[in-house]
């Protein structure tokens, strides 16, 4: 004796947040109607197991249903198949992409391939996000960056418009396509202590400074040959970039920009003696890094530049986080003050992000 | 040539992919109207093509639009190979025939295949330019418009009630042609989808000559099936009522005085149908069984009229003799001889012909002449009507019928016959005669039930089928009614011009209770009393019926969903043998569904069921019965005596324990459930006064209380015959079950309440918060060696368990009230049970329950009624209390196991009061009201109730010069939201527009039946798809919502061995304008019905 077949259709779909919760989370219909048995729904409203299991199982394929629906999520508005209010599928959508910090701080910046989805079972293993979940949060990385690749315009706002997201997730999306697509290393131990959200800061900075989008409208009919994109980084600014390594390489350029920090720093810190005794070190780092930029390979080790060459020597002499923003500051305003160094736009492009980065990313 | 239908093909989107090497494409459609098609461009290489096509003309006969639809084919261009079909989408143009309907078919259609599904959407402009037809012999009946609602539209005034029409059209299944076995699935399901909405549209256009022949211009009611009869074809039959509406302008003040008198009808002599002439001798003949080649085989329309006290033991023992001796075979010629020969053959039959005659004497054999000759049957197919048109009702009449099916008499020209068979007629002219012939049997056999019980109407009327192989059961229920003659057709009713009844009206709130039977001729034996409410006329016990409560009747407390569910073995069997197994269980299966009933009614402290429904589903090893009807507290009605247990053995101590402990549950149920539905029935009618009854069986009246102590229980086991208990008798194992079946019914949760009629008794402030749905459940019985205990016990949990599974899933909406609560039942395959349920969930304002009617009816002010209502009350209370005590004898049948002793409460009161009502108070204003003191504010509170409840269920239309919110409800989302619902009305709106009826018929098959989620995930997607086409098409035609919504048919064939599952579905209802009812006048409602009111009071007065 068994239940064979077993729907409830409303004509509008009826959708229980929860079990939705429990569905995008990867549990089974069992495990899910474990996990709504022991949150006493059951005592709550006088119902048995058999409802809830068919409850639960009916919910699921609702979803199955509609997971087609929501891989484009415009379609949703305007498809006929599910009546749902408007208030409700931008929860349904919402819902569907948002996805598990852990799982991103995984896959952040690796490239979204086979090769990887091929490592989901590990990191599943590793994050404890079952690998279902783990399936459509990968998915949908791949999803949004398969459509924004091809789209010209400002990143979050076509992820924004084609998957129907909120400007949060919309700017974590971009963030997440703009890792993948520039294969920014974030794996790496001493990277270990930052957060998906100290990356996510971070890619906005970059796409909002560094891309060809950043700049403004490009004139498209003179360039046409290069498309106008957020994805990637303006080549021509990292070419400009290298022009910045006159300022480690004049001799006098450094001792004045030095000079001009430390007076500016001075007694106005603890950590002084440190700032000034590794000023050199701390500019050749950051320099060498704007320099590096045109390669490839160098852009991928941005971060973990970042980290070796300028945080983690602060952080080894004990600086405050207002250490660091004094300091900054100061080294960024002081070099408008030396008369032969001209890439000022330049220098102030870049020190922008770097310096907002950096605050960002000193932290424990 | 009267008509030109134009069609233009505007734009595709969400097109699947055809061409996997490009992911793309190359789309063009085919718009084919009758014989004529038309093509578009072929749009490259997109998903979503722009075909902005010219527009396509058909030049056709109106007679081809209302039959035909408009077919629509989405085609992918290959250049090398065959163009592969993408879906197809059929348009019904009937909405556009009618001027007052929709003009313009204007959206996005889902693109659907039989085997894939929707795959993306289309969007289309269909127009239609009629030309006028003076042909007085034209076959078309453009602009007869149809309403699925069983009431009289909101907007509308009916002028006339016509009465029945009904009609049917026959074809072979294509599933069943020769051709079937070289074509493809697709073809196949398409063929029968075409073939089944040109019968429908041809049905549909008989339909509407027959109403234009009466003078009318709508159907209301209509209710088309299908009978899927397997290899003897395919019948679509459809019945309705016919009527003259009035439009009623949106600003215009509705007028509640809806009657038009006879006089100023159309002279229209057109009451016989021509169809119908030359059939008379059929039914006149009596011959016996005849000795005929045994085919078709006529089991007798075995079980019989259930008026409301359905004596138990009686129809019983009586029915299970007549079936036997009913079995009669007949020549397949002779269609109707065998059905007039059981007609008479049977004792049931002859007593109720004996009944009907003397019942008819009389009133006089005048009418009686007239009842013999009338060819048309005085059926309607409302549940709801305008006030005053129901004078009484007298109980449920229905008659059922085993018919073999017969494929003798279609002859295999399958293959020489083409679709377009509007004159098949003359191809196989006996094959709808003959399924004619049966239901006529039917009616006439209902017809006669309604005499019997001294009604000359039936009203609430509906007719089903259930097919098994070759066997099938034919089913017909409807109300016996007198109905007020002033909305009818002269003619249409056989009433004696001297009737009474008709010059002393009832009041509203009780009337419809009042026996239109004689009480010295009693069609069955009742116990009666004088009503409760106005205490002038008698009224019986218990009340059932098929109709909805009338809006103006006085209600204690709430009602709630009462489903008697039985399930009986059969051996399996062939032909004549499997059919007389079927028609002699027929008759215990209606008896125990009728006990069952009525004890769940009795442990509800209920008396009038509503909405009833019986339905007996046949499968090859089990019948399945389900009555489903929503139980009422009546006020006129007297109170239910309770339940009491006795043994058979009252010596054994043991036993008498037993029964004590069984006695203790009942009671407590009972008190418990009379909080639940909040039944306090007035002390007043605990004042016995009485006056002599000629009755025997005359008893005073001794309420019992439920706190009683088990002492007096015992007591009351002696006893018994002195109570007005109900009792119920354990002698076997069987009556044991019985009662723990009747205590297993879990009432619904806190907030929750239900009901199978329109709304709900005793809720009247809506809110606007809908939920309809759809649910469907098949359970496979595992263990062939099922007793029917077992059975039961399985088929009752699993109509439980569903029930508990609604409340669950809608537990956001309460306080909320399932409404409409429609359980089919099926017996698909051998071992499996299918429950299929539509209903619509409501949410409604708890706290004002009680209080806002009456609020209402105060601020109505209407000066008139405050003023009547503050008449000095005259208590003429002549209370002579003569209270006869006498046991009643338990009829002593032995074999009956549950005979009951229906004691029938007796406290006659015999106030002279002559309180109309309000209503009738308007009309004659001279009128003084005289009443009981005591009553009177129970009175303003059922006054209260019926005026709000007016409001809602009835189907005057609310109009009222009120400026109409614009659509705003439907702005936001690019989808036009449709809402659905099977009532008639959108809690909170007003409907402003009727844009036509929606019919519509769908197969879906699979050959991937796991990859698409197994037979729950293959039904779910497409209930959830046939929604979608629905709401597509109620929005094409500029529509918001489907009111009337009904699923009639949901056929699920599944062979999960060859991973295929095959599926049809037919819908109905009505697609509607709706405009939201304005939250800042919350009073809005009430001043309607004050308007309505005193411009009655004019019409009145004037």
């Amino acid at each position: 004796m068994a239940v064979e077949l077993d729907v409830f259709v409303g004509n509008t779909t009826i959708m229980d947040e929860e079990v939705y919760q429990l569905w995008l989370d990867g549990y089974t219909v069992n495990d899910a109607v474990k996990v709504r048995m022991e949150g006493g729904v059951l005592e709550e409203c006088e119902t048995s197991a058999d409802v809830l299991l068919s409850d639960t199982m009916d919910q699921y394929r609702t979803f199955q249903m509609c997971e087609r629906l929501l891989h484009s999520p415009a379609k949703l508005a305007n498809q006929l198949l599910f009546q749902i209010p408007p208030h409700r599928q931008a929860i349904l959508i919402e819902r569907y992409y948002a996805f598990d910090d852990a799982f991103v701080r995984e896959v952040l910046g690796k490239k979204l391939s086979k090769g990887t989805k091929k490592d989901l079972d590990d990191i599943s293993a590793k994050t404890t996000v079952t690998l279902k979940s783990c399936r459509r949060q990968f998915d949908n990385f791949k999803r949004v960056l398969k459509v924004v690749e091809e789209l010209k315009g400002p990143l979050v706002e076509n992820i924004r418009q084609h998957f129907l997201l909120s400007d949060k997730l919309a700017r974590d999306y971009a963030a997440i396509v703009f890792f993948a697509n520039n294969r920014f290393e974030t794996g790496k131990r001493k990277l270990q202590y930052l957060t998906f959200q100290d990356f996510a800061f971070c890619a906005g900075q970059l796409i909002n400074n560094w891309t060809v989008g950043a700049v403004g409208e490009p004139v498209d009919h003179q360039r046409s040959s290069r498309v106008y994109m957020d994805v990637d980084l303006d080549k021509e600014f990292l070419q400009e970039l290298k022009e910045l390594k006159i300022l480690i390489t004049d001799k006098d350029l450094l001792d004045q920009h030095k000079s001009l920090v430390c007076t500016a720093l001075r007694g106005k810190t603890k950590a002084f003696n440190e700032m000034e005794a590794n000023f050199k070190n701390l500019s050749r780092g950051l320099v060498n890094i704007a320099a590096k930029l045109t390669n490839t390979k160098d852009v991928r080790d941005f971060f973990i530049d970042l980290v070796e060459k300028f945080i983690e020597p602060c952080r080894s002499d004990r600086w405050t986080a207002a250490d660091m923003r004094l300091y900054l500051t100061h080294y960024t305003n002081s070099a408008h003050i030396l008369d032969t160094f001209k890439h000022q736009v330049v220098w102030d492009r870049y020190m922008g992000v770097i310096k907002s980065c950096i605050f960002k990313m000193y932290h424990d | 040539m009267p008509g030109k239908l134009k069609a233009k093909i505007v734009a595709g989107r969400h097109l699947p992919v055809m061409d996997r090497a490009s992911d793309l494409t190359d789309a063009f459609v085919e718009v084919k109207f009758g014989n004529t098609t038309f093509k578009t461009d072929v749009y490259h290489k997109s998903l979503n093509p722009q075909w902005n096509s010219e527009w396509f003309k058909f030049e056709v006969d109106d007679e081809d639009l209302q039959d035909e639809p408009l077919q629509i084919t989405v085609l992918d261009h290959d250049t090398y190979s065959a163009n592969d079909a993408i879906g197809k989408v059929y348009i019904d143009i009937d909405p556009l025939l009618c001027s007052e309907a929709a003009s313009v078919i204007s959206g996005w259609f889902p693109i659907y295949d039989t085997i894939h599904g929707i795959r993306g959407e289309i969007n289309v402009l269909v127009k239609v330019e009629l030309f006028n037809d003076l042909n007085r012999f034209r076959q078309s009946s453009c602009g007869v418009k149809f309403f699925c609602t069983t009431s009289i539209p909101r907007c509308y005034r009916a002028a006339m009630v016509h009465g029945f029409v009904e009609e049917l059209v026959v074809n072979e299944d294509p599933e069943y042609q020769w051709i079937d076995r070289i074509r493809t699935p697709r073809a196949s399901n398409e063929a029968r989808q075409r073939l089944i909405s040109l019968m429908s549209g041809e049905l549909q256009r008989k339909i509407g000559l027959k109403v234009l022949e009466m003078g009318g211009n709508a159907v209301v009611g209509y209710l088309q099936c299908f009978d899927l009869e397997g290899e003897s074809g395919l019948v679509v039959r459809a019945i309705g009522t016919a009527c003259t509406l009035d439009k009623l302008s949106s600003g215009s003040a509705p007028s509640t005085n809806t009657h038009i008198h006879p006089n100023t009808a159309p002279a229209s002599n057109a009451c016989n149908s021509p169809s119908k002439d030359g059939k008379e001798p059929v039914f006149g003949e009596d011959l016996p069984s005849s000795s005929g080649p045994p085919t078709p085989f006529r089991a007798l329309p075995t079980s019989s009229s259930s008026p409301p006290p359905f004596s138990p033991s009686k129809p019983c023992s009586r029915q299970s003799s007549s079936s036997d001796t009913d079995l009669s075979l007949t020549p397949k010629t002779g269609m109707g001889s065998g059905g007039s020969a059981g007609k008479d053959a049977g004792p049931l039959k002859t007593l109720l012909r004996q009944q009907t005659q003397t019942a008819l004497e009389q009133r006089g054999a005048s009418s009686s002449g007239l009842l013999l000759n009338a060819r048309e049957f005085p059926f309607f197919t409302l549940t709801s009507f305008p006030p005053g048109f129901l004078v009484h009702a007298g109980g449920v009449v229905s008659a059922r019928s085993v018919k073999l099916l017969d494929r003798i008499h279609n002859p295999a020209l399958g293959n020489t016959r083409s679709y377009k068979l509007l004159d098949w007629n003359s191809v196989t002219a006996d094959e709808p005669e003959t399924r004619d012939a049966w239901w006529e049997e039917i009616r006439q056999e209902i017809k006669s039930h309604a005499k019997a019980l001294g009604c000359h109407a039936v009203v609430g009327y509906s007719e089903s089928t259930s097919i098994c192989e070759e066997v099938c059961i034919l089913s017909a229920s409807g109300t016996a009614a007198i109905l007020n003659p002033r909305y009818m057709r002269e003619g249409c009713l056989d009433i004696g011009s001297t009737d009474h009844r008709f010059e002393e009206p009832s009041p509203p709130s009780c009337g419809f209770c009042h026996i239109p039977y004689d009480e010295l001729n009693m069609p069955f034996p009742a116990q009666l009393t004088y009503c409760y409410h106005c205490r002038r006329q008698k009224v019986p016990d218990v009340l059932f019926t098929t109709i909805d409560l009338p809006p103006e009747a006085a209600v204690t407390g709430k009602g709630c969903l009462i489903q008697a569910r039985l399930c009986r073995l059969k051996k399996k069997a062939q032909g004549e043998v499997n059919a007389t197994a079927i028609s002699n269980l027929l008759p215990f299966m209606e008896y125990e569904l009728h006990t069952q009933l009525m004890n769940k009614l009795k442990l509800r402290s209920m008396n009038a069921l509503f909405g009833l429904r019986i339905q007996i589903s046949v499968g090859e090893n089990m019948l399945l019965g389900l009555a489903s009807a929503t139980g009422v507290y009546l006020t006129a009605l007297p109170a239910s005596g309770g339940i009491q247990i006795a043994g058979k053995t009252p010596g054994d101590l043991s036993n008498e324990h037993h029964i004590l402990t069984i006695q203790k549950r009942i009671n407590d149920t009972i008190a418990k459930n009379k909080e639940l539905y909040q039944i306090n029935p007035p002390e007043l009618t605990e004042e016995a006064v009485g006056s002599p009854i000629p009755e025997p069986r005359q008893r005073s009246r001794l309420f019992r209380s439920h706190s009683e102590s088990s002492d007096e229980l015992s007591e009351l086991d002696l006893s018994h015959g002195k109570k007005d208990a109900f009792v119920l008798e354990i002698d076997d194992t069987d009556a044991v079950e019985d009662i723990h079946s009747l205590l297993t019914d879990t009432p619904p949760p806190t907030g929750f309440y239900s009901c199978n009629t329109e709304i709900m008794p005793g809720i009247y402030n809506w809110t606007s918060g809908v939920q309809m749905f759809t649910s469907v459940r098949v359970f496979r019985l595992s263990n062939a060696n099922l007793t029917n205990q077992g059975l039961n016990k399985i088929f009752t949990d699993l109509c439980e368990n569903l029930l508990k599974s609604f409340y669950f899933k809608l537990r956001s909406m309460i306080p909320c009230c399932l409404c409409h609560l429609n359980v089919t039942v099926a017996v698909p395959e051998e071992e499996l049970i299918q429950v299929a349920v539509t209903a619509v969930a409501m949410t409604f304002d708890k706290d004002q329950t009680q209080e806002k009617p009456a609020e209402k009816v105060i601020q109505k002010g209407s000066g008139e009624i405050e003023e009547q209502l503050q008449f000095p009350l005259e208590l003429c209370a002549d209370s002579s209390s003569t209270s006869t005590q006498q046991s009643s004898k338990i009829s002593g049948v032995p074999e009956t196991s549950n005979v009951s002793s229906r004691a029938a409460s007796v406290d006659y009161g015999s106030f002279a009061d002559r309180c109309s009502t309000w209503l009738e108070l308007l009309r004659l204003k001279a009128h003084t009201i005289r009443r009981g003191s005591v009553k009177t504010s129970r009175r303003t509170q059922s006054l209260a109730h019926s005026v709000s409840s007016l409001e809602r269920g009835s189907p005057l239309p609310e109009g009222r010069s009120r400026s109409l919110r614009s659509n705003r409800s439907f702005g936001g989302s690019s989808v036009t939201v449709v809402k659905m619902t099977p009532l008639s009305f959108l809690p909170g709106t007003r409907i402003i527009k009727y844009l036509g009826i929606i019919n519509m018929f769908f197969i879906r098959e699979t050959t991937s039946l796991r990859e698409e989620g197994g037979v729950s995930g293959f039904l779910h997607s497409f209930i959830a798809e046939v929604f979608a086409m629905v709401r597509a098409h109620v929005a094409a035609l500029g529509g918001n919502a489907v009111v009337s919504y009904s699923m009639k048919e949901c056929v699920l064939m599944e062979n999960p061995n060859k991973n295929q599952a095959q599926c049809l579905i037919n819908v109905s209802g009505d697609a509607v304008i709706c405009v939201r009812e304005t939250d800042q006048e919350p009073v809005s409602s009430s001043t309607n019905i004050g308007q309505s009111c005193s411009s009655g009071t004019d019409g009145g007065a004037t």
